[in-house]
């Protein structure tokens, strides 16, 4: 079954984080996608720009409506997702388990709509 | 043999395989698919056909099988019919890999320690999980376990819908936990047994058939765990405390039907044969090493007999048993109990003031035990108006007619 892993993490903790510090959580991440990738279930990563640069759009009664900002304010946001396909749901969160946002953040894991579902 | 003899017969076999086989065949039709609603839809289909079939054709020599291959057909029909619009085919392929793997075993594996592990997983909603394993694993209805569980039909009926639908879209996985996330896991599964057998237990004549087979079935499935995880103490503890209770099942009510408090029991009418088994149960729990509820709630049933066999105090044990019980998990009803072993050693003034506040927990309001502790304890102090009071809130919250006749006595023993 393939799960969508997303990261939610302050985004305000990055611009804080010393250059060393930052590096040394990229190359965590990256770390998290090459085992991801040998275990053969990635099935696709992207980490996101910060919600300063999200815009949010409705279409309501035929007349598009665009906002600056993000969908939700909340105190974490967004960052980053992997989609992966693995056996069942436990597979799922023990990889889950694993990602860097879950020590610094929460990770959401949804099932993808498929045949299952 | 004529059409109504066949009839009965074949209703009789029906019966009997559903009370013995219902959830080992739901959670053989689900282990794959991890649908438990189209699991339950196809058994009751298969079920109504036997009841077509068997009246003409006879009864078949393995009706679990038989039961097994029509529910599968269904199951595919219906996920035909359902999923047109979808890509069914990967589901189809995976129930028709099942089906062929049925037919090949001679025997259905039993997989409902692995169905009650994924209906109390922790993806479920934790209220939600109990009923859940009464429903999918004992085949109870949705207005049973509503009314055992103090909800609406209506309202339980949907939340046992809405975690059946978890278990399939989110790939909930039909299987035992590891090792180092087990006792975790087990606790819910052992909650739900319990809560199974305490369902069952509140008919102490075993006249309501539906309640002794609650019963049977509750001590199948303490049983299976503790065969399947003999190294968990709690699993041994449960199964210790509920042989504890039934034990007593017979001296709980005399020959005319009334109720009859433990210290009132005729103790040549327990179960001694049960009685051993929970002792040797616990015994081989405490070699184990780690304590827990289940087992001191077993160590507790197990001082309370020991009482009245030997009949010399052990109040002071007891009550030291609730403090660390109380201490694990403190709940209301524990600490009722408690004052009343408190009011067995430090008398009944002390034993009100240990009793928790209504006001604090407004479930207690309408919590029969709670008043009928309450009556019992003001009685004592001496306090008979409000013991009378609480003693008519008792009685008008029961709905067992033994224990409501029971409680009237003590009433009226009041007035006098």
């Amino acid at each position: 079954m393939k799960y969508m892993l997303m990261a939610y993490v302050d985004e305000a903790g990055w611009p804080k984080m010393t250059k060393a510090e930052q590096e040394q959580g990229v190359a965590a991440y990256m770390a998290y996608g090459e085992a991801l990738t040998k275990a053969g279930v990635l099935v696709g990563s992207n980490r996101l720009q910060p919600t300063s640069t999200a815009t949010t759009v409705r279409a309501a009664n035929g007349k598009s409506q665009v906002l600056d900002g993000p969908y939700v304010d909340s105190k974490e946001q967004l960052g980053g997702y992997f989609l992966i396909d693995v056996a069942d749901l436990d597979a799922a969160i023990s990889w889950a388990a694993r990602c860097p946002a879950a020590g610094h953040g929460a990770v959401e894991v949804r099932p993808i709509w498929g045949m299952q579902a | 043999m004529t059409y109504p003899e066949f009839d009965a017969r074949a209703h009789s076999t029906a019966d009997a395989v559903a009370r013995r086989s219902y959830g080992k065949l739901v959670a053989f039709l689900a282990a794959r698919t991890r649908d438990v609603v189209a699991a339950e839809d196809a058994l009751s289909e298969a079920f109504a056909s036997a009841l077509a079939d068997w009246p003409r054709n006879g009864c078949p020599s393995n009706p679990e099988a038989w039961l097994l291959t029509v529910a599968r057909r269904k199951a595919i029909d219906m996920a035909r019919g359902r999923r047109r619009h979808e890509i069914a085919g990967e589901q189809l392929r995976v129930m028709a890999e099942g089906l062929e793997a049925a037919a090949a075993e001679s025997e259905i594996p039993d997989q409902r320690l692995a169905l009650m592990f994924a209906c109390a997983h922790p993806a479920i909603d934790a209220g939600i999980r109990a009923p859940l394993i009464l429903q999918a694993v004992l085949g109870l209805d949705a207005a049973m376990i509503a009314s055992a569980f103090l909800t609406s039909p209506a309202a339980m009926g949907k939340r046992l819908v809405r975690a059946k639908d978890k278990i399939r879209q989110a790939g909930i996985p039909f299987r035992i936990p590891e090792r180092e996330e087990l006792p975790v896991r087990l606790d819910t599964v052992l909650a739900a047994i319990y809560a199974a057998f305490t369902e069952g237990w509140t008919d102490p004549g075993g006249t309501d058939v539906v309640r002794r087979d609650l019963t049977e079935e509750s001590f199948f499935l303490a049983r299976l765990a503790a065969e399947l995880l003999p190294e968990e103490p709690e699993a041994l503890g449960l199964l210790a405390l509920m042989l504890h209770a039934e034990a007593r099942r017979r001296a709980r009510r005399s020959e005319d039907g009334e109720y009859v408090p433990l210290a009132e029991q005729d103790p040549a009418l327990w179960d001694l044969q049960m009685i051993d088994e929970a002792e040797a149960l616990l015994l081989r729990a405490s070699g184990l090493g780690v304590i827990g509820r289940y087992q001191l709630e077993g160590a507790l049933q197990s001082a309370h007999i020991h009482r009245c066999r030997a009949g010399h105090s052990n109040w002071v044990q007891v009550v030291r048993f609730y403090d660390a019980l109380f201490a694990l998990a403190g709940s209301p009803v524990v600490a009722i109990n408690r004052a009343l072993a408190i009011a067995e050693v430090h008398g009944a003034s002390a034993a009100l003031a240990a009793m928790p506040d209504v006001a604090a927990d407004v479930r207690l309001a309408e919590y029969q035990p709670y008043w009928a502790a309450r009556a019992e304890l003001l009685t004592k102090t001496g306090a008979h108006e409000e013991a009378r009071h609480s003693y008519e809130i008792a009685i008008g919250l029961e709905r067992n007619p033994a224990v409501r006749r029971f409680l009237q006595k003590r009433l009226s023993a009041l007035a006098l």
